[in-house]
């Protein structure tokens, strides 16, 4: 039976974060979630031209080992990700499909030149794993600029936005195909 | 605009840019699909229509610049967005000044494709809004069309076409409702002042003292009630037409006033002092015969001599039949069209009645008579009790209270009087007597106009 969501820790540094991230998940989704660990080869989706990593591999790559029991799957990492058309993405989905990632590599407020601060880090993080996990539950990008489902291309919207889903998102995501608690 | 109703197409050989500029709009909730090559794009483009086409400039086969003069055949309105690489800016420049909205460089930064995206919606948006609003002005108000059957009114856009193209002053003479304004429009919009404004003035409709307002405009307080400075119309005209209708009728300080503008093309506002130069064409219109007025003194000489430089005369419709069934016909579109009533023509009977009409009021009475059959006529023709003017029917004898040969000839006097509005010119004509006799006629019997 398909009913959990796995959380897979790729090149992440600080693992505290990923306890916090795995609680809102649950509540967001109302899912089983729990982590699994894939050897995955960072060198293997690495450009050596544009010093980043192919995100779309990488959601190829975990759609490759997922568990059967898999509802969904996101990995997390502090890899620079891309495709090849932009710059950078925060994270990637497959539209009504099963695997999603985000990084936290632009989400950090070092990558800016200010200071670190990890609650912001994890208000982010959250925000762009829902999102991207939305998008795996068919939702495109939402015009309520306060829904998570809002698209964000600086961090700043990131900061704006709250990390559930506005009612008509909501009532979207319910009607998808049912999920076991 | 829901971003469902935008259409976008991505032309791209690569296949890691289409599908990664797929995913990007679909997540956005556009209408996207992608073409590998120009073959495939043009296919796609014949089936439905795009609103923004995203076009990779280096493409094997038909390149980019080649596929976006064979969009601009198909469809002008679509907003193209040029994907470069760094190497090919110069081309993507050259594809701008072939009428592309914008570029883009790989790879691109989302923030940048966003509001690339959202400016080329506002674009679309904003050409389709103009467009449809040009259709509608172009369907309120139809470019003036004139409607020449007849030698006279041939020979009329003859003269037209000829003075158009100079800019001398022209004169234009006719009856009242000929369509001398739409022959100074015709002028105006054929000459090369037709990007600037056509002012006209109805001199006839104005008392002195505003009509000098009017043309020439006023300083704040140069008169009881000029709150605020005005600029007249020769100022407003300036680079275009100064359209003087009803110029038979101004007052004599007035032909003054206008003499000397008309020969230094300078005036001063109403209470100011400060010269004020207008570069216009003078177009003027009468119903008056100004040559009849100067001799009688009511009209300037020198100013007649001035603005007649070029002489137009619109004959009255009564004298050029030939263009009544074209004119009726047109009209009966362009209310047709208006009112969306599916009448599109005039019975053999009506369309007689149209050709015997004497038609004092020229061309507006019979747009004004098939405006009105128009409205109250079924489709799909106009007939004869459609029109409004009475029918006038020859009497009938027996009907008469008295046979004698007096009561039959006033009777047959009045009908043809009614017939013809009271044309004694046309009267006359008819009943074959001269119109001397006509007028003893209509004393001896007390014949009343209407």
């Amino acid at each position: 039976m398909r009913n959990t969501l796995y959380i897979v820790p790729v090149h992440h540094p600080r693992l505290e974060n990923l306890e916090l991230l795995k609680q809102a998940l649950s509540e967001v989704f109302s899912l089983h979630v729990e982590f699994l660990n894939l050897e995955l080869d960072i060198e293997a989706v690495f450009n050596i031209r544009r010093h980043q990593y192919h995100s779309t591999e990488i959601l190829a790559y975990l759609l490759d080992r997922m568990p059967d029991d898999t509802e969904r799957i996101l990995a997390v990492t502090d890899l620079d990700l891309y495709i090849p058309i932009l710059t950078f993405v925060f994270g990637e989905a497959q539209l009504r499909g099963r695997a999603a990632v985000v990084s936290c590599h632009r989400l950090k407020n070092e990558f800016y030149g200010i200071p670190a601060d990890n609650d912001i880090l994890m208000d982010r993080l959250i925000k762009e794993a829902v999102h991207e996990l939305g998008h795996t539950y068919g939702l495109i990008h939402c015009t309520n600029y306060a829904c998570v489902m809002h698209a964000s291309t600086y961090v700043e919207e990131i900061d704006i936005k709250d990390y559930h889903f506005c009612p008509a998102c909501q009532a979207l995501l319910a009607g998808t195909e049912p999920r076991q608690p | 605009m829901d971003t469902s109703d935008v259409n976008i197409l991505i032309v791209d050989d690569e296949e890691s840019v289409r599908s990664s500029l797929y995913k990007w709009f679909i997540e956005d909730g556009y209408t996207v699909d992608t073409a590998a090559d120009a073959k495939e794009a043009l296919q796609k483009l014949e089936k439905q229509p795009w609103d923004i086409i995203l076009l990779d400039i280096k493409m094997p086969g038909m390149n980019g610049l080649e596929l976006q003069e064979r969009i601009r055949d198909i469809d002008p309105t679509i907003v193209i967005i040029m994907i470069t690489a760094y190497a090919s800016v110069d081309t993507a420049v050259q594809a701008l000044k072939a009428g592309a909205f914008d570029y883009v460089t790989k790879p691109f930064d989302p923030d940048d494709l966003e509001h690339l995206i959202r400016n080329a919606i506002e674009k679309r948006k904003l050409t389709r809004e103009n467009l449809q609003l040009k259709q509608k002005i172009s369907q309120l108000s139809p470019e003036e069309t004139i409607i020449a059957e007849s030698p006279q009114m041939k020979h009329v856009l003859e003269l037209v076409d000829t003075v158009a193209q100079t800019d001398s002053t022209v004169l234009i003479h006719g009856e009242s409702g000929t369509g001398k304004e739409v022959i100074a429009r015709t002028i105006h919009n054929r000459s090369r002042r037709r990007l600037f404004p056509m002012i006209a003035v109805n001199c006839g409709a104005l008392p002195e003292s505003l009509l000098e307002s009017e043309l020439f405009g006023h300083e704040k307080g140069a008169f009881t009630g000029a709150q605020y400075r005005r600029k007249g119309k020769i100022e407003l005209a300036d680079g275009g037409t100064l359209f003087l209708d009803e110029i038979g009728d101004i007052s004599p300080k007035t032909q003054l006033d206008l003499l000397r503008v008309l020969e230094t093309k300078q005036f001063t506002r109403l209470g100011g002092n400060q010269i004020i130069r207008s570069d216009f064409r003078l177009i003027c219109a009468t119903n008056k015969n100004l040559e009849e007025e100067v001799r009688k003194g009511n009209f300037r000489e020198d100013l007649f001599y001035r603005i007649n430089v070029f002489f137009i005369l619109i004959p009255p419709l009564r004298e050029r039949r030939e263009d009544i069934p074209a004119l009726a016909h047109f009209f009966v579109q362009k209310y047709s069209r208006a009112m969306n009533k599916p009448i599109h023509d005039i019975s053999p009977e009506a369309m007689k009645r149209l050709m015997e009409h004497n038609w004092p009021g020229n061309v507006r009475e019979l747009e004004n008579a098939i405006e009105r059959a128009m409205v109250i006529g079924k489709p799909p023709v106009i007939q004869p009790q459609d029109l409004p003017f009475a029918q006038v029917l020859p009497f009938d004898p027996a009907t008469m209270d008295s046979d004698s040969l007096e009561a039959i000839e006033k009777a047959h006097i009045s009908a043809v009087l009614a017939r013809t509005h009271w044309n004694i010119k046309r009267s006359a004509e008819i009943l074959d007597i001269d119109r001397v006799t006509l007028y003893n006629k209509i004393k001896k019997y007390n014949l009343q106009k209407p």
